[in-house]
């Protein structure tokens, strides 16, 4: 049993200490946004913000989490720079499947956080743990410029 | 429903074949279908609505639905198809709302294939006119409604925006005012079509409609799917294929907490708990001791022994023009072979699927290429007849061939019924991973003749799986399996003997079945790498060298020109840098692209620019043939650097993205894609890419070093400095 602060809310779950964030959210507090892709932190779908750092879901244990506060996709948009994102993500229409883009999009908006103008290699660092099976990587990058309030490339 | 049922009439090899020569899988699978030219009429006017047929509903608040016969994967065709149906409706584009089709073959299905799939990179070219048609007699039938009532002739009245507009007395009448009337107009036999210089939506780069619930986690995939009371389970299935369960304790998995049942079927475990890490804890807990039967025996290493001894006996004549013989006697003879390795898919969204069998039904929820195959093989499943199962497809999170097989629906069924309520079984990326379909291992054999710098023989056999003979056995007749030779049968050169084979070699074990790119993945792969060989021992420059074949094939050759300009083709680069070029004609577009890589001293490949040139007749959203041709030439140039699945003591040795690797955003190159005006009806694009990156890479290389690899994934050992071909 654990009480975890989401998207501003106390939320508490009934699951063991061990249990990661990503099956909490989804299996048992319905917040489906956060995705699993692998389970070993390899793909970057499970992203989510801990006190507004990116981390992945799939292997941080509910009972690590304490009174940090947790941001998934689903309130993301609620931050400044979150909501930038996710225009700029729609207006280079990035979007293909959409799958992992949850995770993009949480990658992106804390990398925007602590480098306000990211360079390619600053994205590269960033967004290199995030996989995308449809190829969308262009457009990310792109999107993250246009978002920084830079012309895209 | 099987197409054959469908169609009345098993197509002859003939036909097949030589629809084949005339433009590769959507001429040679072209059955005399109704739905291939007129919409099937589901007049469904109730609920005080107008359906004048299965794609488009109008109630009286003027709300337009549109039902998508084709499946969303990214690859933007609810956009497309949207797109096309309001532009013949001239609806209110911004106000459509989109609707996934249910189950039925009667009126979704595709056109080229007889039953519902997505597949092929032929949706558009498959529904381009059925839409077009059914939108169109749609606005004829509002227009009539119309005119009726203003007693005016309808040939004076016109359409925009979802409005009925008589200029000439300045009256307009929303489409949901007409609702009622035009139920009762007769359908219009032949309504006329717009001409495309009159397109307003057509060819603009409009805005997806999927995606703006794709950042704010709205998005429903099947794997997201939730109902009250559910559980959740995961599966293992026998790590060696067509093992079995041998002895399961499930003491320890009984005892983690949120572990509810155990279910121990033939040939899979499963674990069903509160969640999906108790099923997952409770999976790791299980100990089973496996029947791993006579596979065990079944190695890579034997498989490829099988299929190089196959590939040096005859195959079955796909196509034989000129006389191939004579044709090889002259000039200078080369030969080559060329082989690919199995592939997994590893779809971002992992293979899932939701059940809920009651008394005498069951309920789906789930993302699929195949939902009419979806519904009967849960009908076959659960042993209930097919309409009582109901089948809630989804947006999927990929797709790329994976979702056209059912085989993940059939092992829910089973599971779930041994539970009570809706469950939801998750593969974990590992099973996803070991217990794929996989892309088939291929050996293409090419023996060519060189004289006067042309080729004038081309003897060229393909040896590997038959995927059409499991998965759609008319497309695989007297021995030809009519995708394993897409795009070798039609290749696109001028050369006067040209001779075409395929040998069946079905590997031991492993189940076989389409990757994005199919037949043409492969033969596009051998043909261009084998090409650029020949260029090289004719002493010609490669793009100059295709450029003379192609002289009946006006709409490759002038993409290969623009490539050739845009890519700066022939100007210096430096040492160990090297540009390569592919065209193909598959899937009715037509594509030249140019990759510059580098391979440093150690071997390693590194992507410096793309290059695509493109004309897929008329682009229907050109931003997302764009991202089409970006996406699909990374997920190519995956595999070609990448990809490949093993196979030891019949099991698959990779299991996640640790050791089956993706491209990363730090490894992608800048992609430029260049679309080139065309009034030719629209090709297909979601695969082009995936079979245009692999051999233009490889040529890259080969340029950059001199080595002609052979082989994919590229082979880093084989290219480290000091190492010449």
């Amino acid at each position: 049993m654990a009480t975890l602060k989401i998207n501003g809310e106390e939320r508490t779950v009934a699951a063991a200490d061990d249990t990661p964030l990503l099956w909490a959210l989804r299996d048992l507090l319905g917040l489906t946004g956060t995705k699993f892709g692998c389970g070993i932190a390899q793909c970057g779908a499970c992203t989510v913000h801990i006190d507004g750092n990116p981390v992945r879901s799939c292997l941080l244990p509910i009972g690590a989490i304490g009174d940090r506060a947790v941001t998934t996709i689903e309130g993301i948009g609620a931050t400044p720079t979150g909501a930038k994102v996710q225009k700029a993500w729609l207006e280079l229409e990035v979007i293909q499947c959409g799958y992992c883009q949850s995770g993009q999009i949480m990658s992106a908006a804390a990398l925007l956080a602590t480098t306000p103008h990211p360079d390619d290699s600053d994205i590269d660092a960033a967004m290199a743990g995030n996989i995308c099976r449809c190829g969308t990587y262009l457009r990310i990058r792109d999107a993250i410029k246009r978002a920084a309030g830079e012309r895209q490339s | 429903m099987s197409l054959v049922d469908r169609a009345g009439t098993t197509p002859s090899r003939r036909s097949l074949l030589t629809g084949g020569l005339a433009g590769g899988f959507m001429l040679a699978f072209q059955l005399p279908l109704r739905a291939a030219n007129e919409p099937v009429q589901a007049n469904d006017n109730t609920e005080g609505r107008f359906a004048p047929n299965a794609f488009i509903r109008i109630n009286h608040a003027g709300r337009t639905t549109l039902v998508m016969p084709q499946v969303e994967m990214g690859q933007g065709i609810y956009t497309a198809v949207a797109m096309i149906l309001a532009e013949e409706l001239d609806a209110d584009y911004t106000q459509v709302e989109l609707e996934h089709a249910p189950p039925n073959d009667k009126l979704y299905a595709n056109p080229i294939f007889g039953i519902q799939v997505t597949g092929n990179s032929n949706s558009v070219r498959a529904f381009w006119k059925p839409l077009r048609v059914a939108g169109a007699s749609a606005r004829a039938m509002l227009v009539q409604a119309a005119a009726q009532q203003w007693q005016v002739d309808p040939a004076s009245c016109s359409a925009a925006n979802g409005k009925v507009i008589h200029a000439a007395s300045g009256r307009t009448l929303a489409y949901g005012d007409l609702v009622d009337a035009a139920g009762t107009v007769p359908m219009p036999q032949n309504p006329p079509l717009k001409d495309p210089k009159d397109f307003t939506l057509i060819g603009r780069p409009l805005k997806r409609l999927d995606t703006p619930d794709k950042v704010n986690g709205k998005v429903v995939y099947g794997i997201d799917a939730m109902l009250p009371g559910m559980k959740f389970a995961t599966l293992a299935a026998c790590p060696v294929f067509g093992g079995t369960v041998g002895h399961v304790d499930d003491r320890a998995a009984k005892a983690v907490p949120g572990v509810r049942q155990v279910v121990v079927l033939d040939d899979l475990v499963a674990v069903v708990g509160d969640h999906m890490w108790a099923a997952r804890k409770g999976l790791d807990a299980l100990i089973v001791t496996w029947n791993e039967g006579a596979n065990t025996r079944v190695s890579s290493r034997d498989i490829w022994e099988d299929l190089r001894a196959a590939s040096r006996k005859d195959g079955v004549v796909a196509k034989s023009t000129g006389d191939i013989a004579k044709g090889l006697a002259q000039g200078q003879r080369v030969e080559g072979e060329f082989e690919l390795p199995f592939l997994a898919h590893a779809a971002m969204e992992p293979m899932n699927c939701t059940v809920h069998l009651t008394q005498g039904a069951c309920e789906i929820w789930t993302g699929t290429q195949v939902v009419t195959r979806v519904q009967a093989t849960a009908a076959k499943a659960a042993g209930l007849p097919i309409d009582k199962v109901t089948v809630h497809n989804h947006l999927l999170g990929g797709g790329f061939g994976r979702r056209l097989e059912a085989d993940m629906v059939a092992s829910a069924v089973r599971v779930a019924q041994h539970v009570d309520g809706p469950i939801k079984m998750v593969w974990t990326r590992e099973e996803d991973i070991q217990h794929d379909v996989y892309r088939p291992a291929y050996r293409d054999t090419i023996s060519a003749s060189l004289a006067d710098g042309r080729i004038v023989a081309w003897k060229y056999r393909v040896t590997g799986s038959s995927i059409m003979a499991r998965w759609l056995p008319p497309a695989f007749q007297n021995g030809i399996d009519i995708d394993a030779v897409d795009s070798a049968v039609d290749m696109p050169y001028d050369i006067p003997n040209l001779h075409v084979e395929f040998v069946r070699a079905e590997p031991p074990a492993v189940p076989t079945g389409f990757w994005r790119g199919v037949g043409p993945n492969n033969n596009v792969f051998a043909t261009e790498c084998f090409v650029d060989e020949l260029a090289r021992k004719a002493g010609a420059d490669p793009i100059a060298f295709r450029s003379g074949m192609l002289g009946h094939n006006p709409r490759l050759k002038a993409a290969l020109d623009l490539v050739a300009e845009k890519s700066n083709w022939g100007q210096p680069l430096r040492a160990r840098v090297g540009r390569g070029v592919s065209v193909q004609p598959s899937f009715g577009s037509f594509i030249a692209t140019v990759v510059e890589a580098e391979v440093d001293e150690q071997g390693e490949v590194h992507l410096h620019r793309v290059t695509s040139a493109v004309d897929t007749g008329i682009a229907v959203n050109p931003d997302t043939i764009v991202a089409q041709l970006q996406g699909g030439l990374i997920f190519g140039l995956t595999a070609a650097l990448y990809g490949e699945i093993t196979i030891d003591r019949g099991r698959v040795r990779q299991s996640n993205f640790n050791d089956y690797r993706m491209l990363r955003i730090d490894e992608v190159p800048r992609i430029d894609v260049h679309l080139i005006a065309s009034t030719a009806d629209p090709g297909g694009i979601g695969e082009t890419g995936a079979t245009a990156g692999p051999p233009a890479l490889r040529n890259a290389i080969y340029a950059a070093t001199g080595i002609a690899l052979r082989r994919l994934p590229i082979d880093r050992d084989a290219l480290a400095s000091g190492k010449r071909a």
